[in-house]
């Protein structure tokens, strides 16, 4: 299967300990929130429903077309999903992609995958409902509407958890705000152009073929205003404060050092230790050279005890 | 990617025989403490990398496999790329960018760390991976009280995954042999607006074919008695020797943790 | 001796007002295995889905002298068990032996039950070493074997199945019919392979525009060229 992994997947080690445990915490809660309204109104057949779609928006993933010079726009989906069920059940659907995509594919790392799960299952889901939502209520039910909603959302989705991804890599001290916003931000509202034009020929193609799936009577989950505007209050605080963030560093700096104190208190704790109440590791290339030894034979017996291994089973077999 | 995920194997060797609830925990506890690392190189490092080697040594996983696996950050990597100069600490060269900049040591050491631990953590993930079938994984994801609801999608998904990832091959390649240009570098022919509205209509179908399916399978589980409610069989207890090559593992993290912060002084 | 199902005056219209079934009446006696054969459209499919109770047609359906109610479905289910077209779409659990276990974990059997009826089953279609195997890992022929064990495990009386033959190389086919041969249940099997219906069924009901044109002896029907041919058969 031809998959490659996209940018908007943080792998692990590029984010501080501090900031993806909170964005874990962040996501569960609100996962959680949403698996339990789930509960409570989902019609039997939409589970199968939301599982069938996430795979096939996990296959849409690996349709490309290519826009210039080796670049290619392809699919995140995040919009497309909100469009067709609804923003509950599209989390519960980007939920399971981004987990299968780090579970399976190593695309988006494991611990944190608390803050992918935040930029594609929740920001990227709510912003694309926000946009969606408003642009309908302007344009009422026409095709030209659904087309014009289904771009802005879909590119808002990607620029906005674009951004929310810059900010995570800020506060991680990874790399400053005012370089990782402009920089995300940048590339993403052009991979958002892709997005943006792969969901309108989705829509326009669902919407000549089988136009009762984009207006289902079942489905439409009374979202009440002050979720809706949820979605919207995201994207704005993102819009805002990405820019303020990355021309300000130093504001981001003070509430990335405000987080990160229980990193920086962490070293005088050790500090009670002498070095030399470790005996033989005193002096750190010493150590170095030390764990490099017992690497080598470990891994050196692991290899004789699997070459042994093989000699025996080969008769056998 | 097929070959990735072997069929549920009773018994087998090393990490193959070993039970997904204690995998799927070992792995998020190695790339746990490689998170917990201090942001230096050292020998807590190769402590790290030696026992996932090891591990998939005796297991019979070729390295080359598993290192490659490990570049798949790669790109990311220009993320970190300014730790290089941001970091604060003793200059090594300054290049002539603008108003100069200043690589520092420090900078070298924390850049390097994030890679190391992005590049040990998708080790360990394509370990667990390789090691282990979907559907132990999605046990272990039981185990580990994910929700019911939640568990059910992502083993849905998990099924059809491979039903629609061929789905989506066909389509491409259909794209493939109707473009005018059969040039590997322009792979599709026709204006920007006309290839996005191409692959659109491919993902379209693909998602019609998903409600369409949906429709069967919740057809096919109506036959057989589902009523809404997601139910699951009783997993079978962990034998006291998975609890003991937990316990084993937990200890050497901690171990190399510690290893890590006292030989670095901190770290910072 | 009584029917085992018995279809009165049963009548389906689409969503889109296309009429799909009209007016079927049918009775199939304990044990007996018919054929439902038709051109593409005959409404062969929807017939099983209303059979199955899945979906909601007029007119009567009585299952064993029960009349099949919403009321009664769920307790009327587990008599009968469809085997749809594709596998993939009854395929749906992670594992061969979740899948077998699906039905019997729905009918509130207690874990033991579960397992010895998961057990049954995938012995029953000689599938027993692949209860850890993924589906997608199968072949049409064993996932088409797997897909018949996930209806056995309910214990059916009787069995529905659409196009068993379909998507199956020779070797395959000849293995599902030995193995339908085998099976004690009343089979209803709606199918396009004339030799398959011919072997399996002595009894054979010709389906058209939602009607029943023709039900007699197979071998009396499969003989009247014109007949077959009327209802693009051959």
């Amino acid at each position: 299967m031809l998959y490659s992994p996209q940018p908007m997947h943080i792998p692990d080690g590029f984010l501080s300990l501090p900031v993806a445990l909170a964005l874990w915490v962040v996501s569960i809660g609100l996962i959680g929130i949403a698996i339990r309204r789930l509960e409570h109104t989902l019609s039997e057949r939409e589970i199968p429903l939301m599982g069938i779609l996430a795979a096939a928006i996990f296959a849409g993933q690996m349709l490309n077309f290519s826009v210039t010079g080796g670049t290619s726009g392809h699919l995140l989906g995040a919009a497309l999903a909100t469009i067709l069920l609804g923003p509950y059940p599209a989390m519960l659907v980007m939920t399971a992609v981004v987990s299968v995509q780090a579970l399976l594919f190593q695309d988006g790392g494991l611990v944190v995958m608390g803050a992918n799960l935040f930029n594609m299952a929740i920001v990227g889901v709510w912003v694309a409902y926000a946009v969606f939502s408003l642009i309908r209520r302007l344009t009422g039910e026409t095709r030209a509407g659904l087309l014009a909603g289904g771009f802005a959302a879909a590119w808002s989705s990607i620029f906005v958890a674009a951004l929310a991804c810059a900010l995570e890599l800020a506060l991680s001290g990874t790399s400053p705000a005012n370089l990782a916003v402009p920089a995300m931000g940048g590339i993403h509202a052009l991979i958002g152009i892709g997005e943006g034009l792969i969901t309108v020929g989705a829509l326009a193609f669902i919407y000549a073929a089988r136009r009762d799936l984009l207006t289902p009577a079942g489905r439409s989950q009374a979202v009440n205003r002050p979720v809706w505007l949820g979605g919207g209050l995201i994207a704005l605080v993102l819009v805002v404060f990405s820019p303020l963030a990355s021309s300000h560093p130093d504001g981001l700096e003070w509430v990335a050092e405000q987080l990160q104190f229980i990193e920086t208190a962490r070293p005088p704790a050790f500090e009670i230790i002498p070095d030399y109440l470790v005996p033989g590791i005193s002096n750190e290339a010493l150590a170095t050279i030390l764990a490099g030894v017992i690497g080598l034979v470990v891994v050196s017996l692991a290899a004789m005890s699997a070459g042994l291994a093989r000699r025996r089973t080969r008769p056998q077999g | 990617m097929d070959e990735s995920f072997p069929p549920l194997t009773v018994g087998g060797r090393g990490l193959y025989g070993l039970d997904g609830r204690v995998k799927v925990p070992l792995t998020l506890g190695l790339i746990l403490t490689a998170a917990l690392l201090p942001n230096r190189p050292g020998g807590a490092y190769l402590l790290l990398i030696s026992a996932l080697w090891a591990a998939a040594l005796v297991s019979g996983v070729p390295l080359t496999r598993l290192i490659r696996r490990g570049w798949l950050a790669g790109p990311f990597g220009l993320a970190a790329l300014p730790l290089l100069f941001t970091t604060p600490g003793t200059p090594l060269l300054t290049l002539p960018v603008g108003e100069g900049l200043t690589l520092t040591a420090a900078g070298l050491m924390r850049f390097t760390a994030v890679l190391l631990k992005a590049w040990i953590s998708l080790q360990a993930a394509a370990l667990l991976t390789l090691t282990t079938s979907i559907p132990a994984i999605l046990l272990a994801l039981r185990a580990l009280k994910v929700p019911r609801l939640l568990l059910m999608v992502i083993a849905l998904m998990s099924r059809y995954l491979f039903v629609f990832g061929e789905t989506a091959r066909q389509l491409l390649q259909a794209r493939e042999a109707r473009s005018s240009q059969p040039d590997p570098h322009r792979r599709t022919g026709g204006s920007l607006g006309w290839r996005a509205r191409v692959t659109g209509g491919m993902a379209g179908s693909l998602l019609i074919r998903s409600f369409e399916r949906a429709e069967r399978v919740y057809a096919a589980m109506l036959a057989r008695g589902y009523d809404g409610e997601v139910r699951a069989l009783p997993q079978p207890d962990l034998s006291p020797d998975a609890y003991r090559i937990l316990g084993g593992g937990a200890f050497f993290f901690l171990l190399v943790i510690a290893f890590g912060w006292l030989t670095t002084g901190g770290g910072r | 001796m009584n029917p085992f199902l018995e279809v009165e005056n049963l009548t389906y219209t689409y969503p889109d007002g296309r009429p799909a079934l009209r007016g079927i009446g049918l009775k199939i006696l304990p044990g007996e295995r018919v054929a439902l054969v038709g051109p593409n459209g005959a409404g062969k499919s929807t017939l099983l889905l209303a059979l199955a109770g899945i979906l909601r047609a007029e007119g009567r359906i009585l299952v064993d002298g029960t009349l099949l109610t919403p009321a009664s479905l769920p307790r009327l289910r587990a008599r009968i068990g469809l085997v749809f077209q594709l596998p993939d779409d009854q395929l749906f659990s992670p594992t061969v032996y979740e899948d077998v276990a699906f039905a019997p974990l729905y009918q509130d059997l207690p874990p033991g039950e579960v397992h010895a009826r998961v057990e049954e089953a995938l012995a029953g279609v000689g599938m027993q070493a692949f209860a850890g195997r993924m589906p997608h890992h199968l072949s049409m022929g064993e996932k088409k074997r797997v897909a018949i064990a996930t209806v056995l495990a309910m214990r059916p009386a009787m069995l529905l199945l659409d196009e068993p033959s379909a998507g199956l190389d020779p070797r395959g086919r000849r293995e599902l019919i030995s193995l339908l041969n085998g099976l004690p249940q009343t089979l209803l099997i709606a199918t396009h392979d004339l030799d398959l219906a011919g072997r399996l069924c002595p009894r054979m009901v010709i389906l058209d525009g939602g009607q029943i044109v023709a039900d007699g002896e197979s071998r009396a029907l499969l003989a009247d060229a014109d007949l077959l041919a009327a209802h693009g058969l051959v």
